[in-house]
């Protein structure tokens, strides 16, 4: 059952070949089976799972519903969840019971129908690349269970990797859906910056978060994309534009498609295994009839800096809410205001958090200001400007999502810049807001590699569909680790 | 004043918040209403949930638009929010969501008039749009603070002066024209006692003819008119007292106490706070086009001043009825229904409303718009003595009749028999009456005691229980003594 497309699993849902209940329950028993191995999620919704797949079945004994009917899903714990808890990795948040549904999960639950599995394990407040900083422990790659499955969305990954859910939600501020896509063997779309409503996301910098899907296939990421996107008048930088119909583009075929190679995505620092299958790829979109050529982003060495800036100082700003007051952590026997607030934060988020806030404040901090923050906003629009300007000539971007496989657990813990530097090709596409994803292109040893494709503003459709060609033509991603099948 | 204005002169600037009339805050859809149980009107966003984003009210943008319009200032194209950082209880982000390099208002003035009389045009910076904060209780929760996050995200627009304020009594007059402006504006309800309307003032004194500020003050939450020329007073007096003995004014913010009417310093300039202010990633910068700005200006109120002027031209007021009948846009009202629907004496009606109407309501203390006595009843009073149907001195009587419920006026004429004898034949009866009875005032009056034609007066009228029209008394009666 967990081998099956969603298109397929919906088409056995109408068919009876199975009720919700029953996908439901396949999925919950894989869970409760396989996760000790992988820690992929942080809170398992069984019984809420198992009413809403009984609403679900309902529906569909009237024929009512749509595509996603019934289809179980896994949501990150950024999203916040009526009722249920949703802690963002952190232990500050783990007595947080959320009060609301963010956007997303009011559409991708009460609307499109789909069936909430748990919450999935993610580095504290999304700051990581390989979900090790989470206060629940990391995350173990369901293909080598002595590496990192990426992050910060490493939990959601390694979850529809384990086929413990068939898709799951994640987010994306610096590449932490593409990055652990990439190491885990799935395709996840980050779409345009305002395509998705943020409403409800724990925010992390406001002004690069975007909630995206990791799934098995881009046909699968994009029904669930379909169902995400919107205008939500409750995020003021979502936009009011209307969504196009991201399923009935995929077929259309590539031939004539211009695709670009950013030199600088191929520079040193690639592995040459990586490269090699990313170049193999690149000949699977030649024979599929696009036309390469190499192109140049000519600031995006940059990029690693300048969110080395712009990031932290956003998220200093957004968690300083987390004060040990009105709810979350709380430090116990303080004895004055300012006690609270040093224990609570002390205490209540961990030292990679504690460290960008100490980079964010600094960074904002009068004298400062001008330097490093304001300097950081300059150069963000110069790679816009490169992008603009690739755009002219190309449809796509095409490059590596990372420069290596999966690594180790523990390997880069004790060196930030180390582990900072695995998103050196996916933190572009956040500071210029536009759609990236990363899909499968082959293994190194065993470990599987990811090719990104970026597109312009508001082209999911055309990434979708470029990813789903590839996909008709090649079966990377339909692998999956030999210990969870 | 209290210090030497010849040798020192103080300069004053005043930032005031002024609390937008809102029906729901400034970046969610929470009600606003105030003295409502704590944490009632505290939505997702005004708890500064994980997850929550603020949403403009465009009717606080259009407010502040207004506001700048009233004051001629420029308003901004383009404006940003941004976030103002620090940490306390009742404020729930840990930072308050302002307006910083961008505000909404720049570059506007009021002009206010000086006790000589004289206009002086006083400088408005700036004017942005902010969050309020919620309030820490520290009574009554034995060992606890409570928070109450009632007031949280009401919207707020920051109004600040110019250094262009020269003594407490100018920074009263401009504190007053300010608070005018906006209730005429319908922007605020000016309540100071609920914090509606909040001054901060920044004060620093030099030696007459200096050219240079000296070290300023900033005097915290002075919440009337008083305790503003209170506090600026005191500030002003103790500044000089230090630079008089030699010492010098330390750059702090002070906070004033209304029960010593002292100020005490609360934080110095070292221990300011770096707020870190940047732009607020989650709301874009905010655009009011030409076409926007016109069709706000175009729901804009007639102005106080405009309206003093018109007063002046239109019913041949003068300055002092006319600033005393437009210093509330609801008395204005009132004064110009009067006028309407009595179809009296501009003049007349002027006199009724701010002599008896006025000085009745003060007694009571009420306000205009719960005065008893409505401007249809007020407009009917003054018709019957325009129509002489009553005199001015029995309608004071039928006026306060009017006060306690009595009725209309033609209600309580007619049931009290006022109605003005105006019959010559009858006054005429009166008049024989009287001389007949007094001829020895009579004598005396003949004898060359003009004084006593009073006397005769007051006679015919007791005679007629004051219902006799006094002019046609005088007239009958100076002919009648004359023959």
């Amino acid at each position: 059952m967990h081998s099956l497309t969603l298109k397929e699993m919906a088409a056995g849902l109408r068919a009876r070949k199975f009720s919700a209940r029953e996908l439901t329950q396949h999925y919950l028993r894989r869970i409760e089976t396989f996760d000790g191995q992988i820690n992929s999620f942080i809170t398992v919704t069984a019984g809420q799972a198992l009413a809403q797949a009984a609403a679900a079945d309902e529906k569909l004994a009237r024929a009512e519903g749509g595509p996603l009917t019934g289809i179980p899903l896994a949501q990150k714990d950024i999203f916040c969840t009526q009722g249920v808890k949703t802690s963002c990795g952190s232990r500050m948040l783990d007595n947080f019971i959320a009060p609301y549904d963010a956007t997303i999960v009011r559409k991708l639950h009460h609307e499109a129908g789909m069936v909430m599995l748990g919450k999935c394990n993610m580095d504290e407040f999304a700051m990581g690349s390989s979900n090790e900083t989470s206060w629940y422990g990391p995350v173990k790659n369901p293909w080598d269970l002595t590496r990192v499955p990426g992050g910060s969305s490493g939990g959601s990954v390694a979850a529809v990797a384990a086929g413990l859910a068939p898709v799951a939600t994640a987010s994306d501020t610096g590449g932490s859906i593409r990055q652990p896509a990439a190491l885990t063997n799935l395709t996840g779309i980050k779409p345009t910056y305002g395509r998705v409503s943020r409403y409800g996301m724990i925010a992390f910098a406001s002004s690069l978060d975007q909630a995206g899907v990791v799934a098995r296939s881009a046909e699968d990421a994009a029904y669930v994309l379909q169902a995400m996107s919107g205008f939500d008048p409750l995020d003021s930088t979502s936009v009011d534009r209307p969504v196009d119909d991201l399923v009935a583009g995929l077929n259309r075929p590539i031939r004539g498609l211009r695709i670009g190679l950013p030199k600088e995505y191929f520079a040193a620092g690639l592995a040459p295994e990586v490269r090699a299958r990313v170049m193999a790829a690149v000949g699977v979109f030649e024979q599929l009839g696009a036309v390469i050529s190499e192109i140049s982003l000519p600031n995006a060495p940059l990029s690693v800096p300048t969110y080395y800036v712009v990031a932290p100082a956003e998220a200093s700003s957004n968690l300083a809410r987390y004060d040990g007051v009105r709810y979350g952590y709380r430090a116990q026997g303080v004895k004055t205001l300012e006690e609270l607030y040093k224990r609570s934060r002390g205490e209540g988020f961990g030292p990679e958090v504690q460290r960008r806030i100490m980079i964010g404040t600094y960074v904002l901090s009068h004298g400062y200001y001008d330097a490093y923050y304001l300097k950081a906003q300059k150069v963000r629009k110069l790679i816009c400007e490169d992008f603009r300007r690739a755009f002219e000539q190309v449809d796509l971007v095409l490059g590596p999502t990372t420069t290596d496989v999966a690594f180790k657990l523990g390997a880069k813990t004790d060196d930030p810049v180390a582990m900072y530097l695995n998103d050196i090709y996916t933190i572009a596409a956040n500071l210029a807001g536009i759609p990236a994803m990363s899909l499968p292109c082959g293994f190194v040893d065993g470990l599987p590699v990811g090719l990104q494709l970026m597109g312009n503003y508001f082209d999911e459709a055309r990434l979708l569909n470029a990813a789903h060609q590839y996909q008709q033509a090649t079966d990377f991603h339909k692998q999956m680790p030999q210990a969870f099948r | 004043m209290a210090y030497d204005a010849s040798a020192w002169e103080a300069v004053i600037g005043l930032e005031v918040h002024c609390q937008l009339l809102t029906r729901s805050k400034i970046f969610s859809g929470a009600p606003t209403q105030y003295g409502a149980a704590p944490n009632t009107q505290a939505d997702a966003v005004t708890l500064g949930l994980p997850g929550v984003l603020p949403v403009l009210n465009a009717s606080a943008l259009e407010m502040a638009v207004k506001f700048g319009l009233a004051i001629q200032a420029q308003i901004a194209e383009r404006c940003v929010f941004a976030r103002k950082h620090y940490f306390y209880p009742d404020l729930p982000k840990g930072y308050q969501i302002s307006q910083y390099e961008q505000p909404i208002v720049a570059k506007g003035h009021l002009d206010i008039e000086l006790a000589d009389g004289s206009v002086k045009r006083i400088g408005i910076t700036r004017a942005h749009l902010e969050e309020d904060a919620g309030k820490s209780l520290h009574e009554g929760f034995a060992g606890a603070t409570g928070i109450d996050l009632n007031r949280a995200g009401t919207p707020l627009i920051e109004i600040v002066s110019e250094p262009d304020l020269r003594s407490p009594a100018e920074a009263v007059a401009y504190l007053k024209k300010l608070h005018q402006l906006v209730v005429y504006l319908g922007i605020c309800d000016g309540n100071m006692q609920e914090g509606s309307f909040r001054c901060d003032a920044n004060v620093s004194v030099r030696r007459r003819g200096d050219t240079r500020f000296g070290t300023r003050t900033e005097t915290k939450n002075v919440n009337s008119f008083r305790f503003v020329e209170k506090a600026i007073e005191y500030e002003i007096q103790r500044q000089i007292d230090i630079l008089e003995s030699g010492g010098r004014v330390v750059q702090e913010t002070r906070l004033f106490n209304p029960d010593t009417g002292e100020t005490r310093a609360m934080r110095s300039k070292e221990e300011a706070m770096d707020y870190r202010y940047f732009p607020d990633p989650d709301l874009l910068p905010v655009v009011v086009g030409p076409a926007e700005i016109d069709r706000i200006r175009a729901t804009m109120p007639e102005l106080p001043e405009a309206k003093k002027q018109r007063f002046m031209t239109q019913y041949g007021l003068s300055k002092y009825d006319a600033t005393v009948l437009t210093s509330e846009a609801a008395l204005a009202d009132y004064y110009e229904d009067v006028v309407r629907i009595s179809g009296a004496d501009a003049k007349l009606c002027a006199n009724w409303v701010i002599t008896d109407l006025l000085g009745a309501l003060n007694k009571r203390g009420e306000d205009i718009t719960a005065s008893p006595v409505t401007a249809a009843m007020l407009a009917g009073l003054i018709a019957r003595i325009a129509d002489q149907t009553i005199s001015g001195k029995l309608a004071k009587d039928v006026f306060e009749a009017m006060l306690a419920g009595e009725g209309t006026a033609d209600e309580i004429i007619k049931a009290k028999g006022l109605v003005q004898i105006t019959d010559e034949g009858a006054i005429r009866k009166a008049i024989e009456d009287v001389i007949a009875q007094n001829p020895r005032q009579l004598a005396d009056y003949r004898a060359g005691k003009d004084k006593l034609f009073g006397f005769f007066v007051g006679q015919v009228m007791k005679a007629t229980q004051g219902k006799a029209n006094p002019e046609l008394v005088n007239r009958l009666l100076k002919d009648r003594l004359a023959s």
